[in-house]
């Protein structure tokens, strides 16, 4: 497939329709599914028990049940399906977690090892809380970045394809409920630095190219934006295509402890990939054009 | 007329480079601390309150309380125990391969509050008024140890035992009461003694806790970690192999798309991947699995900076240039793109550190590395291999590059 001689610009339209459609689904799945909270967000305590063995789910309940433990979901996991994430709505103490421990391996044998993660309620709030910020900072920190190398038109249309990366991610996790916690906040920060750096070649084609075309009308607008992603398309994809070769890796071979955060990052560099192809640089494009001829008097003057 | 010295100058950096990686790298890679995550170990960060009411948290009380934990770890032994003061009120520890958890964290938690307490339950002393290292182990005739006091004041002791002679006075710690022992005749020279039935091991622990101090406030719990020594060498392993995995096929995508000069990406690559492991053992980093995770992704977003590179050194050999000017154009023509690039990565980097917690704060400081080091590497060290190459007038045809004949414009 040569992507050099494709018309990016004329479907706009099209894409972003796509794209409003993605983020109307991304909030509906919200409202109606919420979210699946990790500890981290809603206070709890969270074993990440390695049985060793392919287990039924009964069994470990019951077991924690022997030591006066009430688990609240139970999840398999691992290739072999020999791990078990045990949820519990309350921060459990050391010695509940050791007795944990201590009557799986009785049942399990000694392979049997945990990996425990307790927050407080009061302590999940604060890094709620914190997550907001942080996001919210970065794409400040980015806009006024972009403003002052390029202009706040590409600022903004940036920050808003990224925020719509950011978004189809937050809506895949809601939709297969996969668990939130705070390598998730990770994945989206780092998705928000490297999404924007893929739209930024775009734009900087953009930037480039504008001089060389005498700009009369939307058309010759549309012409530059379209010749500089074709220019810059193989670009865009070949140092995606590599992150995601490492992204991808992590997420098959990575083990458990950073699946979730290598599957939201993976999620978010297809996502961040069409964007800045599709939607970043084609609704600068609008704006652009808007401002540009909007004072071009109309042709049908006399009817109004 | 191709100008061998070039192609010498060459070889030799890129020998030399490696000779000095195969030399060093065991070294560096063992000298890299790896974090709790993978080694083992757990993280506790405890939101400490005064123990009496109205009484105040100061920064001397925070760092009394740092100084008994530290004292705390001594006795488990543990090699590099890191505590921070966090805030106002919140002290974190993370002790990574300690191999048992669940004593350390005991240990580590217990307030230690010892208290004589009176027959109605009324508190006569406290640890307070211990003296010094005053607790020992010490054995009676049948070889039972026990716990020997020395306290600070002697004459409030003998004050005690006169005022309750023949009644029991009991020794508790933490609201547990040790022994109850009957005051039997005014003890002077203070000097007072807990039996019970220990073992050696819980004497000399308890002895050592009570040495250790009672800690000067509360502790509790708000935020734990703590991850078994195999789900952490698991974790360490496939970590690895993921990195191996995903390196591997992005070097043989280099290699595929760019041909020769995708040899020489890789060339800095390899290097980059060297000068992110000595920066961070320079650094007296912890590599966690975040952090090693944000390291293979960066070896991804190192690329860019050489695609963006060749691509454009592609785009101007299609234009008809010349392999020389393709080269020099394409370098100076890219340079402000990735700088654009990475500076809006290195603002997330900067907020992630900024408002992560310890784990994810390794990830933000291997990815925020990683972006400066791009810069030496994928794009100094590219344009010093690649500058020299050009020179030699070696493989020079545009093949060499990825470009087809077929695909050039005639000027």
């Amino acid at each position: 497939m040569n992507f050099k001689n494709i018309d990016y610009v004329s479907k706009r339209k099209v894409f972003f329709t796509i794209s409003g459609f993605i983020q109307i689904i991304g909030i509906i799945a919200i409202l109606v599914f919420g979210f699946n909270l990790g500890v981290d967000f809603q206070g709890g305590t969270r074993l990440d028990v390695l049985v060793g063995e392919t287990f039924a789910e009964q069994d470990v309940r019951a077991e924690l049940q022997t030591v006066g433990l009430t688990p609240g979901t139970i999840e398999t996991a691992g290739n072999q399906k020999e791990r078990a994430a045990v949820r519990f709505t309350e921060a459990l103490s050391k010695e509940q977690v050791a007795s944990a421990k201590t009557a799986l391996t009785e049942k399990y044998g000694e392979q049997v090892d945990i990996e425990e993660s307790s927050v407080d309620p009061m302590m999940a709030r604060e890094l709620v809380r914190q997550a907001i910020y942080a996001v919210g900072l970065a794409s400040l920190g980015i806009i006024i970045y972009l403003t002052i190398r390029f202009e706040y038109r590409f600022a903004v249309t940036g920050v808003l394809a990224l925020l719509h990366d950011a978004f189809a991610v937050i809506a895949v996790f809601s939709i297969f409920k996969i668990e939130v916690d705070l390598t998730f906040i990770a994945a989206i920060l780092t998705i928000v630095g490297y999404s924007i750096n893929d739209t930024i070649v775009t734009f900087d084609r953009i930037r480039e190219n504008l001089p060389r075309y005498k700009v009369k009308g939307m058309e010759d607008l549309e012409k530059v934006v379209n010749v500089s992603i074709q220019e810059t398309i193989v670009r865009s994809l070949n140092t995606v295509i590599t992150v995601l070769f490492a992204s991808v890796a992590l997420l098959i071979f990575g083990g458990e402890s950073i699946r979730n955060f290598a599957l939201a990052l993976t999620v978010g560099l297809v996502f961040g990939m069409y964007s800045s192809i599709f939607i970043a640089a084609q609704l600068w494009l609008d704006w652009k054009g808007k401002e540009l001829f909007k004072k071009r008097p109309l042709t049908n003057n006399e009817a109004s | 007329m191709i100008k061998w010295n070039r192609i010498v100058a060459f070889l030799a950096v890129v020998g030399i480079t490696f000779a000095l990686i195969g030399t060093t790298a065991k070294g560096v890679i063992g000298g890299i601390t790896l974090g709790l995550d993978l080694q083992g170990g757990f993280e506790t960060l405890y939101e400490v309150k005064p123990i009496e009411e109205g009484q105040e948290l100061t920064k001397n009380t925070m760092k009394d309380t740092v100084g008994a934990i530290l004292k705390r770890i001594d006795i488990l032994g543990v090699a590099e125990p890191e505590i921070a003061i966090e805030g106002s009120d919140r002290i974190r520890v993370k002790l990574a391969g300690v191999t048992n958890q669940e004593e350390a964290r005991k240990l580590l938690g217990e307030p230690a509050r010892l208290a004589f307490l009176g027959p109605n339950g009324e508190e006569l002393m406290t640890g307070n008024d211990l003296a010094k290292d005053g607790a020992s182990v010490q054995y009676d005739e049948l070889h039972r140890p026990f716990i020997s006091l020395k306290l600070a004041n002697a004459q409030k002791f003998e004050d005690i035992t006169r005022e309750y002679l023949h009644q029991r006075i009991s020794i508790a710690l933490d609201e547990q009461i040790l022994t109850s022992p009957e005051v039997q005749s005014v003890i002077s020279g203070g000097n007072a003694s807990i039996t019970g039935e220990y073992t050696v091991e819980e004497a000399t622990q308890l002895a050592n806790i009570l040495n250790a101090g009672a800690l000067p406030v509360e502790m509790t719990e708000i935020y734990s970690n703590s991850v078994g020594a195999k789900l952490g060498a698991e974790s360490l392993d496939k970590a690895i192999f993921a990195g191996i995995i995903g390196v591997g096929a992005i070097f043989l995508f280099m290699f595929l798309f760019y041909r020769w000069a995708g040899i020489i990406a890789i060339v800095t690559l390899v290097a980059y991947m060297y000068t992110i492991l000595v920066v961070l053992n320079w650094m007296h980093a912890t590599l966690t699995l975040p952090g090693i995770a944000a390291f293979i992704l960066t070896v991804g977003m190192a690329v860019d900076a050489n695609i963006i590179t060749y691509e454009r050194i592609k785009e101007e050999l299609r234009a008809g240039k010349s392999l020389t000017s393709a080269v020099r154009a394409g370098q100076r023509r890219s340079l402000s793109t990735i700088l654009d690039a990475n500076i809006t990565t290195m603002i997330a980097g900067a907020v992630l550190f900024y408002f992560g917690t310890s784990s994810i704060q390794g990830f933000a400081v291997t990815l925020m590395v990683g972006i400066v080091m791009t810069m030496l590497t994928a794009v100094l060290g590219t344009r010093l291999l690649l500058s020299i190459w050009v020179r030699s007038n070696a493989l020079r045809k545009p093949w060499f590059y990825g470009v087809k004949e077929s695909e050039i414009n005639e000027l």
